[in-house]
């Protein structure tokens, strides 16, 4: 199928079978590969991108679902000229390691601060269990989604 | 202060020289030339001043040949070239450079002597130092066993130091002044009078000159750069989505290939449909490998689509179809004398102990781990009738050059290994099964480069995993003291199948792996005695981070906390008491400050446990407090005591031991690999989590430095998390548990 939707700002039309997911549209298609294949069945949250403005799992939306829709994926949040305040503050608190995960880490909490710039502890858990880093970055992400905070405050 | 023992440059040639005549492998190799890969293919005005820098009108670029799977050693690397160079390293290319032989690892053999590594005996030394000649000559061009610093530590800091003071004297030559008169500074020459000569304006006049040799390195309290916190020259590609990891890398034309293997791990297909992948649109072949079928498509998700689509009929494999008969296999091992393998540790008089009664037994199961790093396998392959190229994440660049040389029927020296930056691997890229595959798709697409992806499914099912282990525990206490200790591990041997499947050639003698981390350990314990036994081949294992610790950490530190706790002793201060290595003591003694310990209670449904391990040289101690809440046990704080003799990048540091010990926890209470009908039944994430963010605890670290070596840390932090919890756990329910996963036997928040 033909479906037509916008990219990081861009306006893209891709030819593909109408179950593949945005996830290989992304990177095979498009050749945006900052979003990543970890798991295929949404456990691990690497291929998280932006939705009309909501995070979502890329490997599970399927190109019958794209029509029209705004996608931001980790190269149209920010750059490394000019990165987001979450990115800003990866950076800052030195968070990756591999870095395979926090594309999609960056994504959820960009996404949690985009809803609620000011999350208790818990909330933050909640928000960003769903993303799994296996070199166990976890303590410096708790810290600089707290520093983003600080960042998107002043 | 820092105690390292000095290392002059003198001892650094004498050591890659002067035991050259060896017996065991013989002068002639050793002494061989090794040949230098960047001198091939360098363009004019290009110097190559040492095998680890370059510099020429675009640039300097370093070369940082210990890969990085995420530990940071490209960064860490870097900086020790800088430290002495004299220039930013934000400033540089950062560059793995081609595999080649000079790059060999002149460290990581040194766990295979047999001394444990607090033996500073002169004959331990000696012996060391010797492990660099079989990696010279079998091109151990290989990156593992937190060997990256510690094998870089005078190697790189050297080469930055003959380039400058070569680019000095260049500068002097030019100007008829002296080379003492001169200084650098961030990548410039400055001449007494101030002007300032680029490096790359001095990288023609320098390659024309001999090295200048005389050179004495920097003492750590000149360092402008190692030993505070950096930041490390990856993070803004890796927190912005633009570094490109090998799954991300394209070739012009390429084609995108899946494969299914048996996963029943080397058998045959004994027939199969291909049919129903064919008819799928984008599905351009599908092709036997071995033990499997491989798809090639337009793009990765037709690929696995078309892959599982196939209709195979499996063969067998060899070993056990369950995991409860591989169980078996390894309890018909342990104990058993026709499956001695070796015994490391024998002091005292164990079996006299023994028959006086009061012996205090305990059996231990150890899982089968994945090592299910974020990215799976890729490799991009080219082959034509003249070269071979391999475009992967690897820790072991030449094994895979030499193994595609043979595949092909290539000169080794026609096959270019380009190693790009990996998501994670905890040894998983010590192996390369997929790369094999990958070039057998391509020897069948002769020109096409052919990207081969594995989908998480078939990098979990044909994970090498971790060895399973059993172990028996048998000791006594007197007086209230830890009196006799006797282990017992029983597991396959991993050293010989891992160098076989990469090498074909066999390792006699007996494996280590099996007692590493239990019979190498501090304590001076009157009968102590650590024994391993070899089980059969099963499902094949490989190194995962931490090796032979990795289990071993929980077996020995397990037993050893069963044992104090029956004497009736405080677990800290026991361990202490046995400890004969000062550098460990002290690690102990640090974590008991930062603890507050005051014995293991910490009132109602509250307890903390202390685990101890020393494995790559580093000792490390942690103290686990928790909770047992009414929903499981919650792990509130774990705090960690380290020595790598020198700490080059704090900030580094506490990245890879809080990591580490996440790992150690998380594989702990959650991860194990089962087999049914010899196939894995973990295939994807939602059956192997390892720890999330809402199960992380707060970790403190503290890193000291009196060791007399410099160490690495990527992997020890990981073996004493498994027992510190399992011994907390005990402090808390009363309950001793001695199988892995914890969640087996008790719940977790």
């Amino acid at each position: 199928m033909q479906t037509s939707f916008t990219v990081n700002g861009t306006a893209r039309t891709v030819d593909v079978p109408d179950d593949m997911p945005l996830l290989w549209i992304l990177r095979d298609e498009i050749g945006l590969t900052g979003t990543k294949y970890g798991c295929g069945i949404a456990q691990c949250g690497a291929c998280t991108v932006h939705l009309d403005g909501l995070a979502v799992r890329a490997c599970q939306v399927e190109a019958r679902e794209l029509s029209g829709v705004e996608v931001t994926t980790i190269e149209g949040l920010g750059t490394p000229a000019v990165p987001h305040p979450v990115q800003a503050a990866w950076i800052e608190t030195q968070v990756a390691q591999c870095g395979y995960c926090q594309s999609g880490q960056i994504m959820q909490a960009a996404s949690l601060l985009a809803g609620n710039p000011d999350p208790t502890d818990a909330d933050i858990d909640a928000a960003m269990s769903g993303n799994l880093c296996r070199c166990g970055t976890y303590p410096r992400i708790r810290a600089a989604v707290r520093l983003a905070i600080q960042k998107q405050g002043s | 202060m820092s105690r390292l023992r000095t290392v002059s440059r003198r001892t650094f040639l004498v050591g890659s020289a002067a035991i050259a005549g060896g017996v065991a492998f013989g002068t002639y190799v050793a002494r061989k030339p090794i040949s230098n890969p960047l001198l091939d293919g360098l363009s004019d005005g290009e110097a190559a001043i040492t095998p680890y820098v370059k510099i020429d009108a675009t640039g300097i670029t370093l070369i940082t040949p210990r890969a990085d799977m995420g530990q940071g050693s490209y960064s860490m690397q870097a900086h020790l070239i800088a430290e002495e160079l004299d220039i930013d390293p934000g400033t540089a290319t950062i560059t793995p450079g081609m595999p080649g032989p000079a790059y060999f690892n002149g460290t990581v053999l040194q766990e295979a002597v047999p001394f444990p590594a607090y033996d500073e005996s002169a004959i331990a030394e000696a012996m060391r130092d010797f492990m660099a000649v079989p990696a010279k000559v079998f091109e151990i061009q290989l990156t593992g066993g937190s060997s990256t610093v510690p094998d870089s530590f005078v190697n790189l800091r050297m080469a930055g130091a003959v380039a400058r003071e070569t680019l000095k004297e260049a500068a002097a030559q030019r100007h008829g002044i002296g080379r003492n008169e001169l200084t650098t500074e961030d990548g410039y020459v400055i001449l007494p009078d101030g002007t300032r000569i680029a490096y790359n304006a001095l990288a023609a006049d320098a390659a024309a000159i001999v090295p200048v040799q005389d050179i004495t390195l920097r003492p750590s309290s000149a360092w402008k750069r190692l030993g505070r916190p950096t930041r490390r020259t990856d993070m803004v590609a890796k927190c912005t989505g633009t570094e490109v990891y090998g799954i991300d890398f394209a070739i012009e034309g390429m084609v995108f290939a899946a494969v299914r293997a048996n996963p029943a791990i080397g058998g045959d297909v004994v027939s199969f449909d291909a049919a129903p992948a064919a008819g799928i649109a984008g599905v351009e072949k599908v092709l036997p490998v071995s033990h499997g079928l491989a798809v090639v498509a337009n793009n990765t998700w037709t690929a696995f689509k078309a892959a599982n689509a196939i209709n195979i009929v499996w063969g067998p494999a060899t070993y056990p179809e369950t995991s409860a008969a591989i169980f078996d296999t390894l309890e018909a091992a342990v104990d058993n004398p026709d499956a001695f393998d070796h015994r490391k540790r024998n002091d005292g008089n164990v079996d006299a102990s023994l028959t006086k009664g009061d012996v205090i037994e305990a059996a231990y199961r150890i899982p089968y781990l994945a090592h299910a790093p974020m990215e799976p396998m890729n490799a991009i392959v080219r082959v034509s009738d003249e070269v071979c190229e391999i475009w992967t994440g690897t820790q072991i660049p030449l094994f895979i050059r030499n193994k595609a040389a043979a595949m092909t029927g290539l000169d080794r020296s026609n096959v270019h290994v380009h190693v790009l930056p990996m998501g994670g691997s905890f040894g998983h890229r010590l192996e390369m099964r997929h790369v094999e595959q990958a070039v057998e798709i391509a020897i069948a697409l002769k020109g096409v480069p052919v990207k081969l992806t594995w989908s998480r499914e078939e990098d979990m099912t044909h994970d090498y995993v971790r060895p399973a282990a059993v172990a028996r525990g048998r000791g006594r206490v007197v007086d209230g003291k830890v009196e006799t200790f006797d282990l017992s591990v029983g597991q396959s041997a991993m050293s010989p199948e891992w160098f076989g499947r990469l090498t074909g050639l066999s390792i006699p003698g007996p494996d280590a792996t099996i007692t590493t981390g239990s019979w190498d350990q501090p304590f001076a314990i009157p009968n102590y005695r650590v024994t391993g036994y070899r089980a059969p081949a099963m499902v094949p294992v490989s190194s995962w981070r931490s090796v032979g610790a990795s289990g071993n950490g929980f077996l020995h530190d397990s037993f050893l906390d069963e044992l104090i706790h029956a004497a009736g002793a405080d677990p800290l201060a026991e361990r202490i008491r046995l400890c004969q290595h000062e550098t460990s003591r002290m690690v102990l003694e640090a974590v008991g400050e930062m603890s507050g310990w005051d014995g293991p209670s910490m009132g109602k449904n509250r307890g903390r446990g202390v685990g101890f391990c020393m494995s790559f040289g580093v000792p490390v101690a942690q103290v686990i407090e928790i909770t047992n809440t009414d929903r499981g046990i919650k792990i509130d704080k774990v705090y960690v005591a380290v020595d790598i003799g020198e700490v080059l990048d704090p900030v580094n540091l506490e990245a890879q031991v809080t990591g580490g010990v996440i790992f150690g926890l998380g594989h702990a209470m959650n991860c194990e690999m089962t087999y049914d009908n010899h196939a894995a039944q973990q295939t994807n994430y939602h059956a192997y989590e390892g720890m999330r963010l809402y199960q992380t605890p707060q970790i403190e670290v503290k890193a000291l430095t009196n060791g007399s070596r410099i160490r690495g840390i990527g992997e020890p932090g990981v073996p004493p998390a498994a027992p510190a919890l399992a011994n907390a756990i005990f402090a808390a329910t009363g309950q001793r548990i001695r199988e892995l996963p914890l969640h087996k036997h008790i719940d977790f928040v």
